[in-house]
């Protein structure tokens, strides 16, 4: 159909259709994108060109727009991979068997504050927070009853963990060995991505130097020894819950994935060597239309970036595969049972995106951890998409939309942009620094927090349609008394040890972290000989020193 | 104990009260400025720059090399008030952090509040409260725009003025005409390119700025990041000190804050006489009217009010 | 006479997520109140030095990790041994309902949940200061 036919044909529609009758209703205003960019009325094909093999292509063929795999969900359905843990080894354990018997297909870990910034139990820092927001580990003991009954062949297992990776994932290689599964059958993936930490999450321990070193070792030591596993998960998911707009989150997740590949080139791997194993973990936001856009552009811009900035060859060194959780901070205090809707939308546009995995959140998330029966609904939602909706019988349905390509194009465009600009900075750490990332994100954040405040934006329950009801009861509780039992099993094990061996493995830990050696050997050492991860952590933080936070207002 | 001795003591609630108290001014201030003004025993330090040349930082890791000689550090950080809303968002003691739960560190955010030149109209009033509570050296960081930091000059005995590279390009260095506000120049983040060639055009400047005189500022290259050059700011700047000691200029700058407070003080008394004794509030609406309708001038006015006004001074000032 | 209200913005505690601690700053700058924010992972201890030090008013704390029975209290407990049991201590971030009145039983006197309107924060900011002047 000739253009030129379509956009005469528009304006007489827009004059002479459209007009009249906005004079007897006008329109809702300021329709706009988490951009703050205005949505068109419609969008047709004069918002598209039609080059569908280079800018689309096939699932599973470069770029990957549609897809990273040629049969998608008809093939396997994405991972139902529920993020959970709390209290003690043993509480998660159970969480994690209950899970697994519903039907969840991966098992992600979640771990405490104290485990995550590399504190013991008994460190006076974590006072309060043992055991709250995820499970308490403080040396392989605890790591072993957390998998306790659990077949590290046949469950694969995401571990969101940041700063203390090398040492969890040292763990988990232990406990596998100690079932007798070999190195080549561990799957699963390590969060592993300090750069985020520094921008919106806060978990950091070290300065990016050190950390970055720490990373490449990883990869180093995974692509030769655990080669089924994922070692890092380049997040969005943090910079969108910090308040980005979607074209922020891509732009600045896939900068943060630009800065880990030059540093492991840095480190002397080559590209196809660790690429392949790199995953991403993207928010599935309220606005489905341009989330799954969102997807698109992500896929489509890392495949750009790999094969012409980085000259990888292998294709699966171009796939931008990505685990994806419901925006927890969508979620209301205010009549958490709409909460399961909000997640069931969010769900469907992670599906219609393309994810690889799924986390779900559960309704009661805006004020507790979730109860098992909060989890299981969250569960039962991603299954009801699954196995009732249709939508993923077949491969990337919205494609072809005027709007969906109008938008992917669009956000792609507007990463771009960002990436050029934090290029010409130096890069992400040097972004970083100047408070450029920070300061974008936190203006997104006002301007967001700002509508609602001022009822542009309008959250059911909270600024509209709101109404008085009784405290939500059931809520999971996370018992007192964990720290003193924490404390007391992890006094148990310094007891049991042999701490010569634990002294001499952190001298010899703090002599290689002086020097250029790949540190996860002698991790693993520390790990099996039962030293803790306060001690390994503090031996780092020695010779690294900490990251000292960049404030920007 | 009273709440003057009670400062004196070094009680940091107290302190805390009192720099609030001269910042909401009025009686309770001055009655409390007075009874404390004499015990002042503090070096003053001035630090002043652009946004970002990374001040707060820079002054957090010289507190630990300043305790080597003196006793006790005050640092009062000054950041600009919103000229709309009148609020302040004081973000510069969370570089220096650290030092929070130190027994010889007093840290205290100030909001401009409105005032232009760097600082805001409290600061001298908030450095003689953490004097007398025997701080013995005070740090002064102001909000940093550079070139109307004129303020600092007056109020501190050694100003040290923090230069970034990359921050435009050295002419505007020397246009600013902020040569002329520091006595040590820090050119800082040294560890990024650009750094040696703006030291070298600082110095050059001053050379030329300052030529034969007894005294020339150095300039010093600093970074954070690699903890380095700090050791030799705070050599720079009790050399300074020293020199200031030695020609007695430490006492002239003294003198010129004395004059300075006695003038503040003589220049409210009289404005408020003006306001009180002339109606100023009442009149003011009704000179300007006489004026529009081209009845009179201001000049005119004045003229009148010199002519009929009965002074009765001792019953008013 | 120009006494500002002056409010301390902390995180005690481990939890790093600052996105509504960031916009309670800015949001009671653009509201006329002085407000000193100090960042994250930061200690009852020194919370409480620095609100002596800067002389607030008023401290709010934020808190999304679920320490709040532990942290709030503690913060309430030291301001009263070192003679600030003045300061208004206030709260938010994921706490649930029925800790809400064990953390006012410690001294917290007001916890501000997900969906509060900051216009909500400033009127009880304004009121409390007003009053405990009187």
């Amino acid at each position: 159909m000739d253009k030129r036919i379509i956009k005469s044909e528009k304006e007489k529609w827009d004059k002479n259709t459209v007009d009249p009758f906005m004079q007897k209703t006008p329109e809702r205003k300021n329709l706009k994108d988490s951009s703050g960019e205005t949505i068109e009325r419609l969008y047709t094909p004069l918002d598209q060109d039609d080059d569908y093999i280079t800018k689309l292509n096939f699932p599973g063929q470069y770029p990957y727009t549609r897809g990273v795999y040629p049969t998608m969900y008809r093939g396997r359905y994405w991972t139902m991979r529920q993020y959970a843990g709390f209290g003690t080894a043993e509480e998660s354990n159970e969480r994690y068997r209950y899970l697994l018997t519903q039907g969840q297909t991966g098992l992600s870990v979640a771990f405490d504050l104290p485990t995550q910034i590399g504190y013991d139990s008994d460190d006076p820092i974590s006072e309060g927070e043992v055991g709250k927001v995820g499970v308490a580990i403080d040396s392989l003991d605890d790591m072993e009853i957390l998998f306790k009954n659990i077949p590290l062949d046949k469950v694969s297992t995401s571990m969101t963990i940041n700063s203390t990776a090398a040492i969890l994932l040292a763990m988990y290689i232990a406990v596998a060995e100690k079932q007798g599964v070999s190195h080549n059958k561990i799957t699963g993936t390590i969060q592993n991505d300090i750069l985020k930490e520094y921008i919106a999450r806060g978990t950091y321990i070290f300065p990016p130097k050190p950390s970055m070193r720490l990373i490449t070792n990883i990869f180093e030591f995974c692509s030769i020894n655990i080669p089924r596993w994922n070692t890092i998960s380049i997040s969005g998911y943090h910079i969108r819950e910090a308040g980005s707009s979607a074209t922020q989150e891509v732009a600045f997740t896939i900068a943060d994935g630009i800065a880990y590949c030059k540093a492991a080139i840095n480190a002397g791997l080559d590209i196809d060597d660790f690429a392949g194993r790199l995953s991403f973990f993207f928010n599935s936001h309220n606005d489905l239309l341009e989330e799954v856009a969102k997807f698109r552009a992500a896929r489509r811009m890392w495949a750009k970036i790999m094969k012409e900035e980085f000259k990888a060859k292998k294709p699966k060194s171009m796939k931008l595969r990505f685990h994806t959780q419901t925006a927890g901070s969508t979620l209301t205090a205010q009549q958490s049972d709409n909460n399961i809707i909000r997640v069931a939308i969010q769900t469907l546009a992670a599906i219609l995106g393309g994810t690889q995995s799924l986390h779900t959140n559960s309704r009661d998330e805006a004020l507790a951890l979730p109860s098992e029966d909060s989890v299981r609904i969250a569960l039962r939602t991603q299954q009801i998409v699954a196995f009732e909706s249709g939508v993923s019988n077949t491969i990337d349905p919205l494609a072809g939309s005027y709007y969906i390509e109008s938008l992917t194009d669009k956000i792609e465009k507007g990463a771009f942009e960002y990436l050029e600009k934090i290029e010409k900075m130096g890069g992400v750490v040097s972004a970083i620094e100047a408070g450029f990332i920070q300061k974008e994100i936190q203006n997104s954040a006002y301007k967001y927090q700002m509508e609602i405040e001022g009822n542009d934006k309008i959250i059911v329950g909270v600024n509209k349609f709101e109404m008085e009801e009784p405290p939500v009861k059931g809520l999971l509780k996370v018992d007192m008394s964990i720290q003193k039992k924490q404390c007391e099993r992890l006094r148990k094990v310094k007891e049991r040890r042999d701490n010569i061996k634990v002294d001499k493995i952190l001298k010899k830990l703090e002599q290689e972290a002086n020097g250029n050696i790949n540190l996860m050997p002698t991790i693993i050492d520390a790990v099996k000989s039962y030293t803790t991860i306060g001690e390994i952590s503090n031996t780092l933080r020695k010779v690294f020193g900490e990251y000292k936070e960049n404030i920007v207002l | 104990m009273t709440f003057p001795d009670k400062i004196v003591n070094g009680d940091i609630r107290s302190i805390a009260k009192g720099i609030s108290i001269v910042e909401s001014g009025g009686i309770k201030s001055d009655d409390l400025l007075n009874k404390l003004y004499n015990r002042n025993c503090s070096y003053i330090i001035g630090v002043t720059g652009p946004p970002g040349a990374g001040k707060s930082s820079l002054i957090n890791l010289l507190i630990d090399e300043f305790k080597h000689h003196f006793r006790k550090i005050a640092i009062l950080a000054v950041d600009p008030s919103s000229p709309f809303t009148g609020g302040a968002l004081l973000g510069d003691r969370i570089r220096m952090q650290q030092h929070a739960m130190s027994e010889s560190v007093f840290i205290r955010s100030m909001a401009s509040r409105g005032h232009l030149g760097g600082i805001s109209g409290a600061t001298k009033d908030a450095i003689k409260i953490v004097s007398a509570a025997g701080y013995d050296l005070v740090i002064i960081e102001t909000v940093g725009v550079g070139q109307s930091e004129i303020d600092i000059v007056k109020l501190s005995d050694t100003t040290i003025l923090i230069l970034v590279p990359g921050y435009g390009d050295e002419i505007q260095v020397m246009k600013s005409g902020i040569m002329e506000i520091g006595e040590v120049f820090v050119v800082n983040k040294s560890d990024k390119s650009g750094s040696e060639k703006l030291a070298t055009t600082v110095k050059w400047l001053l050379k030329e700025n300052y030529g034969n005189k007894s005294y020339l500022p150095p300039v010093i290259l600093s970074s954070v990041t690699n903890n380095t050059g700090i050791k030799d700011i705070v050599k720079a700047v009790l050399n300074h000190k020293n020199y200031i000691e030695k020609n007695g200029i430490d006492r002239d700058k003294i003198k010129k804050r004395i004059k300075d407070d006695i003038n503040i003080l003589l220049k409210r008394k009289i404005n408020e006489f003006i306001q009180h004794h002339l109606k100023y509030p009442e009149n003011i609406e009704k000179w300007v009217n006489l004026v529009i309708s081209k009845k009179s001038t201001p000049y005119e006015i004045i003229r009148e009010i010199k002519d009929n006004m009965i002074l009765d001074v001792k019953e008013d000032i | 006479m120009d006494r500002k209200i002056r409010v301390l913005v902390a995180k005690p505690g481990l939890d790093g997520h600052d996105r509504g601690a960031k916009f309670i700053a800015r949001a009671l700058r653009d509201a006329g109140m002085e407000v000193i924010y100090t960042g994250i992972r930061q200690s009852p201890e020194s919370i409480v030095e620095t609100a002596i030090q800067e002389d607030v008013d008023v401290i709010g704390l934020s808190l999304l990790s679920g320490a709040h029975n532990i942290l709030f209290p503690k913060v309430v407990v030291l301001l009263k041994e070192k003679n600030a049991g003045d300061i208004i201590v206030m709260g938010g971030g994921v706490i649930p309902e029925e800790d809400i009145s064990y953390l006012k039983e410690k001294g917290v006197q007001a916890v501000f949940t997900p969906g509060t309107k900051i216009g909500e924060i400033v009127d009880f900011i304004n009121e409390k200061v007003e009053k405990r002047n009187k």
